[in-house]
């Protein structure tokens, strides 16, 4: 098997092996398990491991004042500056904030993105050049399933909470407002599922993409999948009963664990999926959701000219000082007239 | 030296398609031309660092020091302890590809481990083996491998094929900076003794004698005295210089290149007429007499160790403030390093320009300005009596250096500056998605400018040319502008390899061309002896 295939079905099988387990654990009467002790384990790996990588991140100072700047610096007061450009090279923390907030919440870098291609020109004496394009296909991807998981998310409080708290009942109306299905259909879900296949369906197809995909890569494409296709099973298909559901939500996050019966197989498939994201997040890859608000290059302003930058580690280094230089080079020095400390 | 293909035989063959077998188990493949040579062992000697030995990329045996694995993966624990920015861009990447054809040494090679996440997978992979427990545990799968001497072998191949232009980073959603790693990687790499003698010769001589040239006191002047007559020469203006001269109001530091060949010296013709323009109180110094700092492309510390005689010198002189010349890894590390480095530099004074008045607020901290900040701020204020036409053979476009783009951001000042030096339609852009902030490197930075490496430098040039070449067929450019040496230095192979015809030059060259002085001679020339247009005309008449 070559790279690949390995790394692809590795990951693909993990997550198989991971449905059929819960799916077979609750046939088997091990409700209490998937229910309760796996979610309530989840949630302490997942707590305990962010913050620790976070202290882990944060142990290590920042030397040095680099970030990227991608537009015109502040500099003399004449120069027109629009406020994107204040905001791609922030001179003060109020524009800082905004870059931040814009590559946190618009994917402001991704969002630049362009494509690069090698094109056959018979005008050109090499027969081909490059041409570049602006390519917005993997930002609306990837911000499609950010915000279609974020939705999902809120409404899914409504399980948690007596009573609903009113913007989770608004966001539930919302993306349940195009009626054309009973019940109707949630939009985020069907997005979030088509921009997984579109993250998915680019690694497969994208030769280079395929090349650099690792394991790591293919496992949660393959595990929110798997969550969002229970999710939606349940909820267009094979119905389980909603309110021993929020009963067992509930008597989870009150710390008075229930275990209802009557909760299909399924649901603690979905509910299992989910605990194993929660407890794989702080070693993976998804660590880029708190690592970009620490990431150098994008969350420090760049006044590094104006206000100093202090390095906690900064030694002194040994350099070759003047006086070596003039001891070395003195008579030469003299001899052509530039100025000297000591006169031989 | 090996032979260089013809822009026809590499451009062609560059196919973005990556090899059947997983890349953990491709090897580079090391062929003249497409590696630098190592650095000998004198020049580890000066500037003592570590593992002096003499040996070839091409041998088996790369003479490794003993303990070599454990002084690279202490190496690297220290720097993920001391970079925050390392054990971030370590543990992020979620390998989205954005970066892939962002790197110019990719599109000009088609390799697909110089693609950056695959280049920063090659660091990454050892990282998940040692500091990870999965990696530990999964190996292969979790991307992890171990280290061995083939490993280092391909850091070296592909951390010395990245030019640290951060293009990636830009792209990048979390702004993971393949500079950063490479710089890192490189500071590894140097620790058991591996380095490259472009870099480590230039570093040695500017340690020891004060430039990258290895120019003694003496050469350097001779040099910089030949400017100032080629000036009266061509204007009938002798403009002074001055050297190492205590309580001069400012220290002028350019980059070494611009004294050392062709066209850089004519930038340096253009900053001595400006500067006599102006009757500026200035000095230069033999001994801080490089901008530039080629420690910066081997370490941190040697970066510190190089720049560290700048604001010495400005200590020692007491001069108010510092002007740096046109240079693009220079103003990176003015811009992001220096006052952390050596600062701060309290002994100065932020700077005013005395013609103007204007104070740079901007520069409160390091002191020091650029040369087309200066020179814009006088040209903005009318204080520059400069005449368009004198360049008017020159039609112009202008490139942004990777470095002055995304480590500092200074886009407008230099074409501020060309628009009033250039008549009208005499300067376009090229495409947008090719300038500014996301403009392509040289293919040459970071030390890369031996010829023996002059393969890879032109394929990793490509797309910079290929943007040059489509306003030369479009609009009739003649001119690539820059503010960088090592531009001024290498785009003249790349620009005579890919776009033949085209010249190089700097700015500040093209504000001597144009600057007015009372009592000159009739000005029939431009700097280098080319004839200004309406000049043989007017000369035909005469006759």
């Amino acid at each position: 098997m070559d790279f690949f295939k390995r790394h692809f079905f590795a990951a693909l099988f993990a997550v198989l092996g991971l449905v059929v387990i819960a799916f077979v654990g609750t046939m088997g009467n091990l409700q209490l398990i998937f229910g309760v002790v796996v979610p309530y384990l989840a949630a302490l790996i997942f707590a305990e491991g962010l913050v620790y990588r976070v202290i882990q991140w944060v142990r290590s100072p920042v030397p040095f004042r680099i970030p990227t700047t991608a537009g015109q610096q502040k500099s003399l007061p004449w120069i027109q500056r629009d406020l994107g450009e204040k905001l791609d090279n922030p001179e003060n923390t109020k524009y800082l904030l905004g870059r931040m907030a814009l590559e946190v919440l618009a994917f402001r870098s991704l969002f630049r993105n362009l494509r690069t291609e090698l094109r056959q020109d018979p005008d050109n004496p090499e027969g081909a050049r490059l041409i570049h394009w602006s390519y917005k296909w993997l930002w609306l991807g990837a911000i499609a399933f950010h915000y279609a998981f974020l939705t999902i998310i809120i409404r899914h409080l409504r399980f948690f909470t007596e009573p609903v708290p009113a913007p989770v009942k608004l966001v539930d109306y919302v993306d349940s407002f195009f009626q054309f299905w009973t019940p109707p259909v949630y939009l985020s879900g069907v997005i979030m599922v088509v921009a997984l296949l579109y993250l998915l369906g680019r690694r497969l197809t994208n030769p280079a993409l395929r090349y650099i995909s690792l394991a790591a890569d293919y496992f949660p494409l393959f595990l929110i999948l798997g969550i969002g296709i229970t999710g939606m099973l349940m909820r267009y298909f094979f119905h389980t009963d909603i309110a021993a559901v929020k009963q067992l939500a509930i008597g989870l996050v009150t710390f008075h664990p229930v275990v209802p019966p009557n909760i299909s197989p399924l649901f603690y498939t979905h509910l299992f999926l989910v605990s194993v994201l929660f407890a794989y997040f702080p070693f993976s890859k998804l660590l880029h959701a708190p690592g970009v608000f620490l990431s150098p290059s994008r969350n420090l302003a760049c006044n590094s000219r104006a206000v100093r930058h202090v390095n906690p580690w900064s030694y002194p280094v040994k350099f070759h000082s003047y006086e070596e230089y003039e001891d070395k080079f003195r008579d030469a020095m003299i001899e052509v007239g530039i100025p000297v400390e000591k006169e031989s | 030296m090996a032979k260089v293909p013809t822009p026809a035989e590499i451009l062609p063959g560059i196919n973005y398609q990556p090899p059947a077998k997983g890349w953990m188990e491709v090897k580079p493949e090391f062929r003249p031309g497409t590696y630098c040579n190592p650095a000998g062992p004198k020049w580890l000697d000066w500037i003592g660092y570590p593992f002096p030995r003499a040996w070839s990329v091409m041998d088996e045996d790369w003479k490794l020091p003993e303990g070599w694995k454990e002084i690279v993966l202490q190496g690297m624990e220290d720097r993920l302890n001391r970079f925050r920015s390392l054990k971030i861009y370590f543990d992020i990447c979620v390998r989205c590809g954005a970066c892939a054809d962002k790197c110019h040494f990719f599109l000009g090679t088609g390799d697909p481990k110089n693609m950056p996440v695959l280049r920063a997978e090659l660091l990454r992979s050892v990282y998940k083996r040692y500091f990870k427990r999965m990696g530990r545990a999964l190996g292969e799968l979790a991307g992890a491998r171990d280290l061995t001497e083939d490993v280092i072998k391909e850091w070296f191949y592909y951390l010395y094929q990245c030019t640290e232009c951060r293009r990636c980073s830009l792209f990048c959603p979390y702004g993971i900076d393949m500079a950063e790693m490479t710089i890192l990687g490189r500071e590894l790499l140097s620790s058991i003794g591996v380095n490259i003698e472009w870099t480590l010769a230039s570093v040695a001589q500017c340690y020891d004698k004060g430039s990258h040239i290895g120019a003694t006191p003496q050469a350097m002047k001779d040099m910089i005295d030949f400017f100032a007559d080629e000036n009266e020469r061509v204007t009938g203006i002798y403009t002074p210089v001055h050297y190492n001269r205590k309580g001069a109001e400012i220290l002028f530091v350019a980059p070494s290149g611009d004294y050392f060949a062709d066209p850089g010296t004519y930038t340096f013709m253009g900053y001595l007429l400006l500067f006599h323009a102006l009757d500026l109180d200035w000095t230069l110094s033999t001994y801080a007499a490089e901008g530039g700092n080629f420690g910066f492309f081997m370490s941190h510390e040697m970066g510190k160790r190089l720049n560290a005689k700048i604001y010495a010198e400005a200590k020692r002189l007491g001069v108010k403030y510092i002007i740096g010349g046109e240079c693009g890894h220079m103003w990176r590390i003015i811009n992001q390093y220096m006052d952390t480095w050596n600062g701060p530099a309290d002994f100065l004074e932020v700077p005013k320009s005395p013609i103007t008045g204007t104070v740079f607020e901007n520069a409160a901290s390091t002191r020091m300005v650029h040369i087309s900040e200066f020179t814009a701020d006088l040209i903005h204020h009318g204080k520059l009596n400069l005449d368009p036409q004198r360049n008017a053979h020159i039609k112009l476009t202008f490139h942004d250096s990777c470095n002055t783009s995304r480590g500092m951001g200074i886009f407008e000042e230099p074409r501020y500056i060309i628009r009033n030096i250039v008549p009208e339609g005499h300067f376009v852009d090229m495409p947008p998605n090719t300038i500014r902030e996301k403009t392509f490197c040289c293919g040459s930075g970071s030390g890369f400018n031996a010829d023996e490496y002059l393969e890879t430098r032109m394929r990793g040039g490509l797309p910079r040319a290929n943007a040059v070449r489509y306003v030369a067929d479009k609009y009739g450019v003649n001119h690539l502008g820059c503010i960088c040496a090592i531009d001024r230095a290498v785009l003249p192979t790349l620009v005579n390899y890919w776009v033949p015809g085209m010249e190089v030059t700097g700015i500040s060259e093209m504000v001597g061309n144009a600057l007015v002085f009372e009592g000159e001679i009739e000005r029939t020339t431009d700097l280098r002896d080319r004839d200004l247009v309406g000049a043989e005309e007017a000369v035909e008449d005469e006759e």
